[in-house]
This record gives C-alpha cells, sequence and structure tokens, in this order.
C-alpha cells in the first residue's frame, strides 16, 4: 500500500457493467515527508474517502477484492482514511 | 521478497473491515547496503515489528491477505520477517 492525497475525482457515464456505483478519485502519492511523489493515478473508493484527505491505497487485482462478488476491473483502490502518521 | 526499514506508524480509523485490528507500519525498501530503494510503502504487519527494525516484507497479494489472517483481503504489502542478519558471500 501507499499513502495519497485525494486530488479530485473521476465521472465516466459510459463505462464497464462492473464499475457502476463505483466513486474514482485522483490520487497524488506521497512521500513519508508528505510531498507529492511519482504521477497521479485514478482508484477506485472503498472507504468513503473525500477530496483533501490523505488515504491508503492498495494496487493490484486486490483493489477489486471490496467489491466482491462484483468483479471491478480496477488495478488500485482506496481501503483507508489516515487520521495521522508518525516517523520514528 | 524484500529487505526494508520501517521509518514510521500509521493511524486510520475509518478504512476497510478486512483492516481491523491490523498494524499498519510505514516502511522503506533497502538494499544489502542498507541504502533506500525506491520509495517508501504501507505494510500491515504480521510479527510484531517496531520502528527502526530491518524487516522482510512481502509484496504480493495472497501472501499479505495470509499474513494478516484473512482471505480475499485488499492488502498487497505484509511484513513477515524481523531481520537479525544478513551475510553477503562473495562479490555483488
Amino acid at each position: 500500500m501507499q499513502i495519497a492525497k485525494v486530488v479530485g475525482d473521476v465521472v465516466a457515464t459510459r463505462k464497464d457493467e462492473n464499475l457502476t456505483g463505483l466513486k474514482l478519485l485522483i490520487l497524488q502519492p506521497l512521500t513519508p515527508e508528505g510531498e507529492p511523489v511519482g504521477r497521479t493515478l485514478v482508484a477506485v473508493d472503498a472507504a468513503g474517502a473525500g477530496v483533501g484527505e490523505r488515504v491508503f491505497f492498495v494496487r493490484g487485482k486486490e483493489a477489486s477484492f471490496p467489491f466482491y462478488p462484483m468483479e471491478a476491473p480496477v488495478d488500485a483502490g482506496i481501503v483507508g482514511i489516515v487520521d495521522h502518521w508518525d516517523l520514528g | 521478497m524484500q529487505i526494508a526499514r520501517v521509518i514510521g506508524t500509521v493511524v486510520a480509523t475509518q478504512k476497510h473491515a478486512k483492516f481491523d485490528g491490523a498494524k499498519l507500519l510505514l516502511v522503506q525498501p533497502i538494499g544489502i547496503d542498507d541504502a533506500p530503494r525506491g520509495p517508501a510503502l504501507l505494510a500491515i504487519d504480521g510479527v510484531g515489528a517496531g520502528v527502526h527494525e530491518k524487516v522482510l516484507v512481502v509484496l504480493e497479494g495472497r501472501a499479505a491477505g495470509e499474513a494478516l489472517g484473512k482471505k480475499a483481503a485488499p492488502v498487497d504489502a505484509a511484513i513477515i520477517g524481523i531481520i537479525d542478519q544478513v551475510d553477503v558471500h562473495g562479490d555483488l
């Protein structure tokens, strides 16, 4: 998983039927120091996240597991909203 | 699997139900020279690791889910061991 900031959302009317009802958000991955790193990506939301929040997301087919038995064709999914993190 | 250093702890109240009771740690993958390699990751802790420890991280969904003890968990990284020592024999 990785920490990211939700920086936007995506609306797509015409899409795979297994995406129906799913919320798509734009993520900017963050470094442990909270700085943007790498490319933005689109992730499906399984945690009730919103724009501006810090979240963590999972990559790969595991991103579709929260929507089982629906087989959502996704490769990234938000699975938690971060309250805070501490560096040792 | 990947060698990494635990660099932080993460608190998340609102998360997918499969994460209930799971400990989340920030880990920085490192080379055998202990230098950072690539971006930091968030991993489930399956072994009771702590900050600053050198750990063994699995980066695959099924294995990570087993570390969590739950099937079909939406996870892709888990700490599955605390490394005591790494020995490299010969030239790299």
